[in-house]
């Protein structure tokens, strides 16, 4: 029954107010976060949301910055959805999905001024760091966009940034990688994501299977003050203001719980 | 203002098989910008609009053909997301698909002190604290697409979307009025 006809299997489910998999509509799959596994990158992070794994690497290089923001460095997102990760993934280009992920991830970067661009800068005019943030899906399973926020989140918390100075005479930079600095996180924003089904019902976290029956799907990003960093609602069935709000404020209450996982698992890594 | 889109739709046509859908008609959108390569930020707005429309255009009814959008920038002066959604609704009322409702875009520029700008100029963009663009449909003014850029609190959202909803009004009378003068020509 499942394989033949998908939305009336679940709409049986939503009827009950629970989901396939024993989920009640509000409720998140389990979230684990391991920081620091990946030796060569400045900082990474891997994220389990459920079935769903996401890895962000994140490596430092050196640039000159541009010539109309001379104290600003480069954060470069890039999500990629790999072949592996899922059927619906083909080799070759970026699709049009990971594209969009990658715009939305650059957006929240920007909005949330997760980390100022001046605090990249080493040299006026001369030298800045450039932060490339590669975030890998591996394993496809719903709700990319929380879990590689998240990912990208952990990764830089956890970077070493190694100190740099210029030599005056040759003009040159010089790097120490044996004193190393971590990077100032300002804000933490946290994604949560929504499906909506027939116009009315919403549900929080949505799997593959729940993406592909939704009528559409919304996420909001919020940072510790409560403020909005982003709300992204392509297209789907329309919302009136309330239900927008209502998710607006699960989404409150999911950043507390995800921040609290983070600091957790950065003070078991800190010696 | 002085921001132009022009919109051409091409459809219901016979479409590959690969693409093929036996649910409905195979909806798709590109943005062109005015110079340069399209990049992953028309790939994102080219997203937001095909899903926008994908859920007012009845696909079902031409199901197994493919519908295309091609968006070109002419200038652009602010508010571009807006402009678009406005053309893409204009250009599928003009070639007659059926359609369950109509959408409008509009976008609201939050100043450093709170205040409202509904459609900002491209200058009143860069000085706004968060620019939101929201699609509102015309049977019960609920949030067909909303996209936020900088951060704003949620009460500010909030009477953004009021202040757009009660903007929708004067784009559907607009509506309204160019449709009337082409056909009573």
């Amino acid at each position: 029954f499942r394989t033949v006809e998908p939305l009336e299997y679940y709409r049986r489910f939503l009827k009950e107010n629970c989901r396939p998999d024993g989920r009640e509509l509000g409720e998140f799959r389990a979230t684990t976060v391991n920081i620091g596994s990946i030796t060569t990158a400045d900082g990474s992070a891997l994220v389990k949301l459920g079935n769903t794994t996401v890895i962000c690497g994140v490596k430092a290089e050196l640039a000159a910055p541009a010539v109309d923001s001379a104290n600003k460095g480069y954060i470069v997102p890039n999500v990629e959805l790999p072949s592996l990760c899922s059927t619906k993934f083909r080799s070759g280009p970026p699709g049009e999905e990971a594209q969009a992920a990658s715009q939305f991830i650059a957006d929240v970067i920007e909005n949330s001024q997760i980390i100022a661009k001046e605090d990249l800068c080493i040299a006026s005019g001369k030298l800045a760091w450039v932060l490339y943030c590669d975030i890998i899906c591996l394993d496809y399973d719903g709700n990319i966009l929380d879990a590689s926020a998240f990912a990208l989140l952990a990764a830089l918390k956890n970077v070493q940034l190694p100190s740099v100075t210029i030599n005056e005479e040759t003009g040159l930079s010089e790097v120490n990688l044996k004193q190393k600095n971590p990077l100032v996180i300002r804000k933490h924003p946290v994604a949560t994501s929504f499906a909506i089904f027939d116009d009315t019902l919403l549900i929080v976290d949505p799997t593959a299977e729940e993406e592909d029956l939704a009528t559409g799907t919304v996420t909001v990003v919020t940072d510790e003050e409560d403020r909005l960093c982003s709300v992204h609602k392509p297209g789907g069935s329309p919302l009136t203001g309330a239900k927008l709000q209502d998710c607006i404020t699960r989404a409150i209450t999911r950043h507390k719980e995800v921040k609290k996982l983070i600091d957790k698992v950065i003070r078991s890594i800190k010696p | 203002g002085d921001t132009s889109v022009l919109a051409g739709l091409y459809g219901p046509v016979e479409v590959k098989g690969s693409k093929e859908s036996p649910d409905g008609a195979t909806l798709e959108v590109l943005l062109r910008p005015k110079v340069g390569l399209p990049g992953v930020g028309e790939r994102s707005r080219e997203q937001l609009l095909r899903r926008t429309c994908e859920a007012v255009v009845l696909g079902a009814l031409h199901p197994r053909t493919a519908i295309t959008l091609v968006l070109q920038v002419l200038s652009d002066a602010g508010s571009l997301l807006s402009c678009c959604l406005n053309a893409a609704c204009m250009g599928l009322l003009d070639a007659g698909l059926p359609l369950s409702s109509l959408f409008c875009g509009v976008t609201c520029a939050l100043g450093a002190q709170g205040s409202i700008v509904l459609d900002p100029t491209a200058r009143q963009e860069q000085e706004a604290r968060a620019v939101l663009t929201f699609a509102i449909d015309s049977t019960e003014r609920k949030v067909l697409m909303a996209t936020t850029k900088g951060s704003c609190s949620v009460e500010e959202m909030q009477q953004c979307l009021a202040a757009a909803q009660r903007a929708a009004d004067t784009i559907f009378q607009f509506y309204r009025d160019s449709v009337r003068r082409k056909y009573s020509k």
